[in-house]
């Protein structure tokens, strides 16, 4: 049952691509080719497609874990740009003193950077019970400014006449580029090497097993002794600090330097990546790579079939609730069935 | 000119900013006491804005451009309402959807409009009251948006803590069980909820288009429907206070250009961070005294219904 | 198995579209395709309107020779570079990056496409196959201030702008050296709102710098918002990048406007006659690069003259809006009597001329 909601999505998507292409006068069958296919017809476009996910990835995966244990973190757009900060911060505080010792130490700070962001809405919420929605919302927009006023002052690079951004960092703290002639680095490694972690730990761990209880069964959490509060904790770390390590990857692997916007918004982009993939690793995984797809696919209606950007933006709108709704249409037919004859 | 013109000018100006604020605040408000939560305020400003911009167009009557954009609120939350409530998406998912599609529908039937000059809507000036110095200008010289806007406040609160209606609102926001078990239905409820939050965002979006910079460009909203949510959650979900952190904001905006102009330099950057650190802080002191939080925050905000479980 | 079966249908896409490109290669010569980068929607007027008014003289003028590609709204950031890369790779042989963002994704996808030539605006880096341009704004800007000092009443004149970065401080000062050349008495007051486009924050700027008292707005930002607030209040606006008449068709004095269409004829017309080489383009006045929008209602017959004799001396290098003396704020002269301010001194711009009022913010 479960492999018919991509199926339906997929229809849904198609018919009303169909519609929306037809309707613009543009052949719909070429639009959509344009759209899905075209992005990854040469081993360039699959290397964007990779790092294009990289960042959606890392944050969902991580944002996954609290969503299982009901802890609702949707500020990875801020722990990321924190993690950029950490690490593109020791990238420059390096500057001309680099080894190969750099990028290692840049990760490691950007990881520890985002963990601290991500802890200080989990210490309001297991100290005060502040919600943790709203927190993380808000630090994910101070975390913003902070980069702003970090790039436009005391971080300006002293070489670049005034412009708001960061001197580039050296090659020591940049990702290795792994395939040539494309920018695979090496970020889409670390994603891949969390995306097989976080599954270890969630279904192979007691700490795992307790996060999902938490979250799917409180009371029986709480009369088994696991605590809510280690869970809320925990899963603000983990996903903390993956936001910040897809921070520092975007810096280090495709950007070189800080600037005052390091993110088209990924963070948020990946609460919905987490959704789709059903908060389970693998699924997370596809996910991201159709996310990262429509990005690449809606520059290519630009580029080859000279649709404007707005057609693309309620393409793509059009995309998310099909795979949304029909994602859940399948998992909940019984219930809403049942719900529609009560009410 | 003196400084208590200026004073004036900044209050009048700050009325004006804070308007879409209460308009958009006040809609999620109502959704949010129902214990739904719709991120897609900035997507749902937008699609108002353009609907009420086109209308005034074609009509020439911005009043009908109102109507429409509230409409055009109300079918957009509808999408959010169908996949969250009847489908049970997660809230946070499809609200951030709901922008994404938002801003690219806008953006896409907006095209053709780009550059359209309009009339934006005049000031109504209340007769005799109009006329009082100081209190005239500030109080009885705006246009008709901002007037409904306290109207908006007024019967809002008398709704939520007078009525019946308001009281079941609140009940399902706060346990959506117990109002289940009592008869109440719960989605209907938040159907309701979610409709209103749709057709005040529209109202707040067609403000920025027919009144404040009476335009239609992509995007440009800018960010106030964010704005917005965090003022609902600063109000501690209170209307009154929604009311007073819109002006704040307002206030503290115009106030700041104010201060720029006359030729002291502030970081923009730590300025702009000030409204949202506010709000965390807000949120910390409401929230660690139970009873508190109890009596503020809707306790099942952003929980699924499901009817049998 | 969606995995596999997706991969089997890319790689007959990857089939059939490398079968297309063979057989296209057959075609008659074919036109030059020339791509487009904007930061922002073309919209109806500001900075990325004007490229795009550039890129449909250029369709205008050399017709089948070439085409066209553009992509709005291109983050700067990682994504420039794979846009940029894309129109190499789809054989666009010259491509314009129009934001200052897209400089170090230039340069890089330039070293890998070295037949291909790169055009990048508001930068300072170049390479062999990377050229930079810019337009001489300050020239107008000047200009604009010359027309402000003479039409003002209350000697307030109010600048709405975007970032303290040196493009726009150089706007700032050079508008001040404008003014205070026939008007000393006149200030100009700034405020920054730190967006290169929120109409809403615009349209508050400029009604807050009417209520203290300028009777003219200007500024560095994209909407249109400050004409539309100097209209409805009564006041004066000259308009950025674009002509803004029609939204304050009483207000609006003039515009600062750009023009990269006859720049962008000359270097596609270079990459045909295979003479396009690396250059810097600094274009101004002299060069029809930037030219006044057509005069308001508001501007005398009188100031009209004064402008058009400056906007004369200035074409002919006799006229510099930054020749010495200039005073700073503190009243420390910075550029010596009979010296010019240098072109490297005013890319890196971060201090205010004397006549700007207040501090200059970081």
């Amino acid at each position: 049952m479960q492999y018919l909601s991509p199926v339906i999505a997929a229809a849904l998507t198609v018919v009303a691509g169909i519609i929306l292409f037809s309707a613009l006068g543009t052949d719909p069958g070429l639009a959509l080719y344009t759209f899905f296919i075209e992005p990854l017809t040469d081993l360039f476009g699959v290397g964007e497609w990779a790092i294009k996910a990289t960042p959606l990835l890392l944050c969902a995966i991580g944002l996954s874990i609290g969503f299982r244990g009901n802890v609702w973190n949707i500020g990875a757009e801020g722990q990321l740009t924190i993690g950029a900060i950490c690490g593109g911060g020791v990238a420059l505080a390096f500057y001309g003193d680099e080894g190969p010792w750099l990028l290692p130490l840049m990760v490691i700070a950007g990881g520890l950077g985002g963990m601290a962001w991500g802890a200080i809405p989990a210490f309001l919420k297991n100290r005060f019970n502040a919600n943790e929605i709203l927190t993380s919302l808000m630090l994910t927009y101070v975390s913003i400014q902070f980069l702003g006023y970090l790039v436009h002052g005391p971080w300006m690079d002293p070489d670049g006449y005034n412009f708001p951004e960061t001197r580039l960092f050296s090659d020591f703290g940049l990702m290795p580029v792994l395939v040539e002639n494309t920018r695979f680095h090496g970020g889409v490694v670390l994603a891949l090497i969390a995306v097989v972690v976080v599954w270890i730990f969630m279904s192979r761990t007691f700490t795992g097993f307790q996060v999902g209880v938490v979250g799917q069964a409180p009371a029986a959490a709480a009369y088994a002794g696991y605590s809510k509060k280690r869970v809320v904790m925990l899963s603000f770390l983990i996903s903390g600090a993956l936001a910040g390590i897809a921070g520092i990857s975007e810096v280090a692997g495709t950007i070189g330097q800080l600037q005052p916007i390091v993110s088209p918004g990924y963070g948020f982009a990946a609460i919905i990546v987490a959704f789709l993939g059903r908060l389970h690793p693998f699924g997370v995984l596809l996910a991201s790579l159709l996310m990262s797809l429509m990005y690449l696919g809606g520059e290519s209606l630009q580029m080859d079939l000279n649709l404007p950007l707005a057609v693309t933006g309620v393409f793509q709108g059009m995309l998310l609730f099909f795979v949304l709704g029909s994602d859940v249409l399948i998992r909940y037919r019984i219930r809403i069935g049942r719900a529609t004859k009560e009410a | 000119m003196d400084g208590f013109d200026t004073l004036l000018a900044i209050l009048i100006a700050t009325i004006r900013a804070g308007t879409p604020l209460v308009f958009a605040a006040i809609g999620e408000l109502v959704t949010e006491k129902s214990g739904v939560l719709n991120l897609g305020i900035e997507g749902m400003m937008l699609i108002g804005a353009v609907t009420g911009f086109i209308f005034t167009v074609l009509t020439g009557n911005p009043y009908i451009g109102i109507l429409a954009a509230m409409v055009a609120g109300v079918a957009i939350s509808l999408i959010f309402g169908v996949l969250t409530l009847s489908l049970m998406t997660n809230q946070v998912a499809t609200g951030l959807a709901l922008t994404i599609f938002g801003i690219g529908l806008s953006a896409f039937v907006g095209l053709a409009y780009i550059g359209t000059p309009i009339d934006g809507l005049d000031p109504i000036a209340i007769p005799v009251l109009s006329e009082i110095p100081v209190l005239g200008p500030l109080l009885f010289n705006h246009d008709i948006m901002i007037y409904g806007s306290i109207l908006l406040f007024v019967v809002v609160s008398w709704f939520l803590y007078r009525t019946r209606a308001g009281l079941i609102l609140r009940a399902v926001g706060e346990s959506h069980d117990a109002a289940h078990a009592i008869g109440y239905s719960v989605l209907k409820i938040r159907y309701l909820a979610v409709m209103f939050g749709g057709a005040m965002s529209g109202i707040a979006g067609a403000y920025l288009s027919l009144v404040y910079t009476p335009q239609w460009a992509e995007n440009m909203t800018a960010g106030r429907g964010w704005i917005a949510l965090a003022l609902v959650v600063f109000a501690t979900w209170r209307p009154g206070r929604v009311l007073a952190g819109a002006y704040l904001f307002g206030f503290i905006t115009i106030s700041g250009l104010h201060v720029q102009a006359l030729g002291y330099a502030i970081s923009s950057h730590l300025m702009a961070m000030l409204p949202y650190l506010a709000t965390v802080l807000v949120l910390v002191i409401i929230s660690r005294d139970a009873t508190k939080i109890r009596l503020n925050a809707p306790a099942s905000l952003g929980r699924p219904f499901h009817p049998t479980a | 198995m969606t995995i596999v079966s997706g991969f089997k249908r890319i790689a007959l896409a990857a089939m059939a579209a490398t079968a297309l490109t063979a057989s296209g290669a057959y075609a008659a010569e074919e036109p030059l395709k020339i791509g487009f980068v904007y930061v922002s929607p073309v919209g109806d007027a500001g900075w990325t309107y004007q490229h795009d008014l550039g890129r449909k003289q250029l369709e205008a003028e050399l017709g089948d020779k070439i085409t066209t590609t553009f992509v709005e709204s291109v983050p700067e950031g990682a994504d420039a570079e794979r846009v940029i890369r894309d129109f190499a790779a789809d054989g666009h042989e010259l491509i314009f990056t129009t934001s200052f963002g897209y400089m170090n994704p230039t340069v890089k996808v330039a070293r890998m496409f070295p037949k291909v030539a790169f055009d990048h605006a508001t930068g300072y880096k170049r390479g062999k196959n990377v050229s930079t341009y810019l337009a001489r704004f300050y020239e107008g800007r000047y200009l604009t201030g010359v027309l402000a000092g003479l039409t003002t009443k209350s000697n307030k004149i109010g600048y709405i702008a975007a970032f303290p970065i040196p493009e726009v401080v150089r706007g700032i000062n050079a508008f001040t050296r404008g003014l205070r050349s026939v008007n000393p008495d006149a200030d100009v007051n700034v405020v920054w709102v730190s967006s290169w486009y929120d109409p809403g924050k615009e349209r508050e700027a400029a009604e807050t710098l009417i209520a203290q008292g300028a009777d003219i707005v200007t500024q560095h930002t994209d909407s249109t918002a400050p004409v539309q607030a100097a209209e409805d209040r009564g006041v004066h606006a000259i308009g950025y990048h674009s002509d803004m008449s029609k939204y304050g068709p009483n207000a609006h004095l003039t515009a600062t406007t750009h023009h990269w269409g006859d720049f962008y004829i000359s270097e596609a017309n270079a990459v045909m006659d295979g003479t396009w080489e690396s250059t810097d383009t600094w274009g101004g006045i002299k060069e029809g690069m930037i030219k006044l929008a057509p005069f308001g209602p508001g501007v005398s017959d009188e100031t009209k003259k004064v402008v058009a004799e400056r906007e004369a001396a200035i074409a002919s290098g006799e006229l510099h809006p930054f020749a010495g003396p200039v005073k700073d704020q503190a009243g420390t002269v910075r550029i010596a009597e009979g010296e010019v301010m240098s072109d490297g001194d005013m890319l890196g711009f971060d201090w205010y001329v004397e006549g700007v009022v207040g501090e200059l913010p970081n």
